[in-house]
């Protein structure tokens, strides 16, 4: 039959055919895998070609070769310091952030007199402040998890505020008409309606609370991704440096799609529904 | 002893002191709503028919004059009022039964299996039977408004208040829910106080028409509504009530013109 129409077989035999790779291209991540690809490669062959030197741009196959000297237990010490701040500040800043909030959203007067306040602290530059908080907190953790919790706990203050107040009039005016007690439209109505939000504020959050805990180790530290960054740009290092670099993206990474995905688990019915 | 009215207004006036300045939303309403009367009211855009309806509910205080609920003046939120809104507004995350059951459970802090019960029997009654453990984003506007009816008549309110409940609805959907309340409504009859733009509605649904001035606003007439109960599907065509839409429309128009 096709070969009575053979203007029309070529376009049909690959049409049969375009859709196959056009779905595996589509296909979530893959897009995103091969531009990261593409960017090693073209990085490669620009580092060996142009002949840069390795204290400007390593080449990606310098860089991967320091993995494996450094050690998996060196790395596993060093990731697992930073993660440990960066979770615990992260856990700080959701403890104070989202009471906080509550308490704005409640409280007019509290909103007046606190929330500029926040602005202020929101303002400086906590990079500044951070020797400070060492000199006062001395070493070990505390600190560390200090700073990091003032680095990320803003965004979700704002977002959190924002939130309970997104809430529908109306189920507020229900709430009022049942006479209810106060503490039952925070927790059945304004939260839950929040909760978006709280997680858009999350994972901003996450992320911010790796370059906290980092911030923390450039000022003080002996231990974590950021301190081993800083050790091996002192000792020029630097495929070393890069090393450290690829680990705490890949960490950034990995905490924010964790907080997609308990939000994904958990409030499934907070996500934009596909139609 | 004389029963007292469901609802009074007496001379009542409402201004809001916004940052822009002085609205008078409601001057000198006056009118009373009998015991299981439904009265529709009527009235241009901002004549301040929702704000009638928070002071019933007593959710807002008047500035001056009174209102008063089976005698007794408000001063508060009272429980024996269920409310209706334009939007449904539904908890998404929560199943239909338990928006449903949703009063009760805000309220006390729990449902028990015969809010559960109750929940089901409105949600028959209101046609949404086999529904209950669907979320709300998985029904059409007229089925949440539906939910919405059952929710605000759970704790069996002697008032139910409603504010455009069918104006986000199409047409068709907005007449089958009109012919649904007639049915609701004369099963178990309610003192209802029904906010419309609708004319023709009004005079299908309602005892009695209350229409308003613009703002701000005022009683301008309450009109009956000469047709017996019950009523049904014809009673949409009955000479009655397509006289008396045409009448409110000319009403309306009058004071749009003005
Ligand atoms: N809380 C408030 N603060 C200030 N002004 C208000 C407030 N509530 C209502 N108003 C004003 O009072 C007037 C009446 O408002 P209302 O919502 O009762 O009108 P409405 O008749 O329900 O209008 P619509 O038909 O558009 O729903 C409007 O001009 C409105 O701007
Ligand atoms: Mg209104």
């Amino acid at each position: 039959m096709s070969l009575s129409m053979p203007d029309f077989s070529q376009p049909e035999s690959t049409k049969g055919k375009r859709p196959d790779l056009r779905r595996i291209l589509a296909a979530p991540g893959v897009a995103a895998i091969l531009t990261i690809l593409g960017t090693v490669a073209l990085w490669e062959l620009a580092a060996r070609t142009l002949n840069i030197p390795s204290y400007l741009l390593p080449a990606p196959s310098s860089i991967f070769s320091t993995f494996p000297s450094i050690g998996a237990e060196r790395w596993a010490g060093h990731v697992w310091a930073t993660l440990r701040v960066a979770l615990l500040g992260f856990g700080l800043a959701i403890a104070i952030a989202i009471p906080l909030a509550i308490a704005l959203v409640r409280s007019p007067a509290l909103n007046r007199t606190l929330y500029p306040l926040l602005v202020i602290v929101q303002s400086t530059p906590v990079v500044a402040i951070a020797p400070i908080i060492i000199v006062v907190l001395g070493a070990g953790d505390a600190p560390r998890i200090v700073i990091t919790t003032l680095i990320c706990f803003f965004p979700m203050v704002v977002s959190t505020a924002t939130g309970l107040a997104a809430t529908p009039p109306e189920l507020i005016e229900l709430s009022r008409s049942l006479r209810a007690p106060g503490f039952r439209e925070i927790t059945q109505i304004r939260l839950p309606f929040a909760v978006p939000y709280i997680f858009s504020a999350l994972k901003i959050s996450v992320t911010l609370a790796v370059i906290g805990a980092v911030v923390a180790e450039f000022c003080a530290s002996d231990a974590g991704v950021g301190y081993f960054i800083q050790f091996s740009t002192s000792m020029f290092k630097l495929p070393q440096a890069w090393a450290g670099l690829f680990v705490l993206a890949a960490m950034s990474l990995a905490l924010f799609q964790a907080v997609s995905w308990a939000q994904k688990l958990l409030f499934p019915w907070s996500l934009p529904r596909k139609r | 002893m004389e029963i007292p009215a469901a609802i009074r207004f007496d001379r009542l006036g409402q201004v809001f002191e916004t940052g822009s300045g002085r609205v008078e939303a409601l001057r000198n309403v006056s009118f009373e709503v009998a015991r299981h009367e439904f009265l529709a009211v009527l009235g241009p855009s901002g004549c301040g028919k929702s704000t009638l309806l928070r002071m019933i509910a007593g959710l807002l205080e008047p500035t001056s004059g009174a209102v008063e609920v089976f005698g007794r003046r408000v001063t508060g939120p009272r429980e024996d009022i269920g409310i209706v809104f334009q939007k449904p507004t539904l908890l998404p995350w929560a199943t239909i039964e338990d928006n449903v059951v949703f009063p009760v459970r805000h309220k006390r802090g729990r449902v028990g299996s015969h809010d559960r019960d109750r929940a089901q029997e409105l949600l028959r009654m209101v046609g949404l039977e086999g529904f209950g453990k669907r979320l709300p984003d998985e029904l059409s506007g007229g089925m949440q408004q539906r939910v919405g009816i059952a929710r605000a008549l759970h704790m069996d309110p002697d008032i139910l208040l409603m504010d455009e409940p069918f104006s986000a609805l199409d047409a068709l959907t907005r007449e089958e829910m009109g012919f649904d309340l007639l049915r609701i409504f004369g099963e178990r009859p309610k003192t209802v106080v029904f906010i419309t733009h609708s004319v023709s509605e009004a005079a299908l649904l309602a005892d009695r028409v209350l229409v308003m001035t613009g703002r701000p606003g005022s009683v301008l007439t309450e009109l009956p509504v000469p047709v017996a109960r019950p009523r049904g599907r014809e009673t949409i065509k009955d000479p009655a009530v397509t006289e008396l839409a045409a009448h409110l429309r000319d009403l309306l128009l009058q004071r749009d013109a003005a």
